[in-house]
């Protein structure tokens, strides 16, 4: 496959060698070969972290940004451009702590985005500091007692927002992670794909460790019982269910009245507003003389 | 005419602001210059708040802290604003008021015109009476506004205006004014939040962002209630959101913007650094209320603009400019998004609650003749496609994402020519710094020296910057009147400042904050020898009066 790799990019990578991140990247590259997209029609969005790298190492349209502000970031660039294939990859620290904030809004606009969430259950850049996902009690470099505080559930959370297409995937299962990755950019509005990425460096576990919390939905599992799906996913981390855990519907997504006015065009192909409908504003503004 | 300073006073929510505006359009529809300020407290319902109208033969577009005739439509506004009544001034209070000139039982008034909801226009029909404009231009005016609510409602309001009128000509007796003639003289009368937009729209800004901030809030506002003006609008979740939004749609080829005030500045400062890392240019602007912190979140000042000077980590080149008025605001705001785009830099627009609350009467108001277009740099590229390329003058040929033939990279942290994370401290690193900073050495040379006012000759010169400037030139003309050799130089391209040459002269600097913000840049920058500093960090805007009295 390498050979005619078009999105394989020569930037030097700077992950620890064996990462299971690698694994994350091949299944992106052969999902986008796999819908048979150009790299001039990607663009990929991250914040700050070792995930975070990841835009340098595709070829495409890269938007390498702020910590923990990718999901803004993006939602302008989908909005200025929504025939370009945004997609989101960053770390759970990046998406989940410090843009906790703006991962709650997103879910509420409903951009046209895929968002990949590479959770290592760590902060491995800042060499080993409790994330958002670290288990309660797990030591830490910093939490050195274990971590008192409870994890968070943002893909439950992403279920409860009715997120139309939620999924987790496992770095080390390349095929199938493709695979769910090739449903959630061909789905139109948000998709979340979160997916388990043990810490080679930093985590406490070997990988068999997380292997075996895995839980793939089986072909009973209906995707589009909201309750059950969130009782799924509030099983993390003793249990971190695979697959598409939640997938409705399309709802409406964020700017499509806007789309619709200028027929899904990008902003910069917009003409300039007639200027003659600026001069009446301001001619508004001149009071007349009565009679 | 001989000029005038009215005040119209009462709780929020009493609706001041209209009775303000139908007065100040009944003098404008008449041929006279009038400008409107409002003030008021932090509260949806009650406190105090008043809305100022000055009118003269020619616009003095400034506030005064004198009222010649005060209207409060409540007893406990009329003793708080009385204070400021001139001697010989004329208070006009509801019925039961003490001691006011003329009293109008503005709710009785309403009721018999068709209800209490037209006390308003009642109060309105008497400062007409009180000032001397016929009450047609009054009946006509409310006909206008109040026409798509059908006829019933326009009669009940032109009733009401009458029955005031009526109430106050009987009161006013000998007092009562000549009319005012007509002239033929056309103002337009608007706001500088109102204007930003039109000029915004005008650069060919396609998206806004923002998260609600007073004072700030009116222009994502007049954004979204003007679909034709093409802008798209979000409300963020917070300004860090906001400022992230427009740069991820700048950087993908729309023009953006976003406004705040200074404490969501705070939040955006992050964002600003990111701008310019990653040179994506954005408009950013902030309507200054005094802080710290939340301040007074209603009131003004001049206090941010050292902060917007240095707000972001690192350092890189940026724009700051200050209207001074809604013209200014108009021409300003398209040349901030034309330097950002040139430069590929944050450019901050600063106005203050003042400016975003005043409407002021202007002889012209219109669009640039020549307004440049979007993204200069597309046209560039040779086969291999570098975001960063470095060029002589620090600028890059910019391509948007999402480009159909090159691949863009845009990396905050530091990177290659190509846009791609580097460590190479030997020379990349040293080449991106100069490459930066040498476009804000370029932007230097083309930013706009000061206007002068009466500056030939004159022994005292007052510098001001932003919306301070018909104030400062009020107080020039009061002291030339005197006799007194004084002129002004008013900024409103604040940075970066360029290489002047100034006259002798002694300086004093007029701003709104306590510290000499501009004084001190002046000092630092130019060298310029600073013999006074008049701060008003009161939260109320700068006067004239408030000038003389410091300088006497």
């Amino acid at each position: 496959m390498t050979a005619e790799n078009r999105f394989r990019s020569d930037v030097p990578n700077q992950w620890c060698p064996g990462c299971p991140n690698f694994g994350i990247l091949a299944a992106m590259q052969q999902a986008l070969l796999a819908l048979e997209l150009q790299p001039e029609q990607v663009c990929l969005v991250s914040g700050i972290g070792q995930a975070a790298k990841f835009p340098h190492y595709v070829r495409a349209h890269v938007f390498n940004g702020l910590h923990g502000r990718a999901l803004p970031a993006a939602t302008g660039i989908a909005v200025a451009n929504p025939s370009l294939t945004t997609i989101v990859t960053s770390g759970d620290g990046d998406l989940y702590g410090e843009g906790g904030n703006h991962f709650l809004h997103t879910l509420r606009r409903n951009p046209d985005l895929t968002v990949v969430v590479h959770n290592n259950q760590i902060y491995a850049l800042t060499k080993g500091q409790a994330a958002p996902t670290t288990p309660r009690c797990e030591k830490t470099r910093l939490q050195v007692e274990g971590v008192e505080v409870d994890p968070a559930h943002m893909l439950a959370t992403a279920i409860a927002h009715n997120c139309t297409f939620v999924a987790r995937g496992f770095a080390g299962d390349i095929p199938a992670l493709s695979d769910l990755l090739q449903q959630a950019i061909g789905h139109r509005g948000l998709s979340i794909v979160e997916v388990i990425q043990p810490c080679i460096t930093w985590g406490n576990h070997p990988i068999d460790w997380y292997r075996e919390k895995l839980l793939p939905v089986g072909e009973e599992h209906d995707p589009t019982d909201r309750l059950r799906t969130i009782e799924l996913a509030l099983q993390a981390p003793e249990r971190w269910a695979t697959g598409i855990l939640y997938r409705t519907d399309p709802r409406p997504v964020f700017a499509e009245s806007h789309f619709k006015r200028i027929d899904g065009r990008a902003m910069v192909d917009m003409p300039l507003v007639d200027r003659s409908i600026l001069e009446e504003e301001l001619s508004k503004r001149r009071v007349s003389l009565s009679g | 005419m001989k000029p005038l300073s009215l005040w119209i006073a009462g709780a929020a929510g009493e609706g001041i602001q209209t009775i303000g505006d139908a007065v100040a359009r009944s003098f404008l529809t008449h041929g006279y210059p009038a400008f409107a300020t409002s003030e008021f407290e932090s509260r949806i319902r009650g406190g105090n708040s008043s809305v100022r109208v000055r009118v003269a033969d020619l616009p003095i577009n400034a506030p005064s802290p004198k009222a010649d005739i005060l209207l409060a439509v409540n007893p406990t506004a009329l003793a708080f604003y009385r204070p400021a009544l001139t001697e010989g001034g004329l208070a006009i209070g509801p019925d039961g008021s003490d001691s006011v000139d003329v009293s109008i039982p503005f709710k009785a008034l309403a009721e018999e015109s068709g209800g209490a909801i037209y006390a308003n226009a009642v109060a309105a029909g008497a400062l007409c009476a009180a000032v001397g404009i016929p009450i047609g231009g009054l009946r006509q005016l409310l006909a206008e506004a109040f026409g798509e609510r059908g006829d019933e409602i326009v009669q009940a309001n032109q009733a009401a205006a009458k029955a005031g009128f009526d109430a106050a000509v009987e009161q006013l007796g000998d007092r009562r004014p000549k009319p005012i003639p007509s002239r033929e003289n056309r103002y337009a009368f608007a706001s500088a939040h109102e204007t930003i937009p039109i000029g915004a729209a005008a650069a060919g800004c396609r998206f806004m962002a923002a998260y609600p901030m007073s004072p700030s809030t009116g222009i994502i506002t007049a954004f979204a209630k003007n679909p034709q003006l093409g802008v798209f609008t979000e409300q963020a979740e917070d300004e860090i959101s906001a400022v992230n939004m427009a740069l991820g749609a700048s950087a993908a080829g729309a023009r953006a913007m976003t406004a705040t005030s200074g404490g969501g500045f705070a939040l955006m400062t992050e964002g600003v650094s990111l701008a310019g890392m990653i040179e994506t240019p954005i408009v950013i602007v902030i309507a200054q209320r005094p802080g710290p912190a939340t301040g007074l979140p209603t009131r003004t000042a001049q206090e941010d603009l050292l902060f917007a000077l240095r707000g972001g980590h690192g350092e890189f080149p940026r724009a700051i400019l200050a209207p001074s008025d809604p013209q200014d605001a108009i021409d300003l705001t398209v040349r901030a998004f034309d330097l950002a785009d040139r430069y590929q830099i944050p450019v901050i627009v600063l106005t203050d609650q003042y400016l975003a609350d005043s409407t002021f009467a202007l002889e012209t108001l219109q669009l640039p003749p020549e307004i440049s277009g979007v993204l200069k740099s597309e046209e560039s590229t040779s086969e291999i496609y570098q975001r960063y390329r470095l060029t002589e003058d620090g600028v890059s040929p910019r391509l948007r994402l999402g480009h159909p033939e090159h691949l863009v990279v845009l990396d905050s942290d530091e990177h290659t020519e190509a846009g791609h994370i580097t460590e190479d401290l030997d020379e990349t690193r040293p080449a991106m710094v100069e490459k930066r900073l040498e476009k804000g050495r370029r932007l230097k040379l083309e930013m706009a020296p000061p206007s002068a006012h009466e500056t030939d000759g004159a022994e005292r010169i007052l510098i001001g910057w932003g919306s301070t400037k018909d104030a400062i030139d009020e107080a020039v003309e009061r002291l030339r009147a005197d006799g007194r050799a004084v002129g002004s130089l008013h900024f409103t391209e604040i940075w970066p400042l360029p290489d002047l040459e100034l006259p002798q002269a002694e300086y004093w600097v007029v701003e709104g904050n306590a510290t000499g913000q501009f004084a001190g840049l002046l000092e630092s920058e130019l060298g310029l020898a600073i013999a006074g500093r008049i701060g008003r960090y009161d939260g109320r805007p700068i006067d004239a009066d408030a000038i003389l009295e410091e300088l006497s």
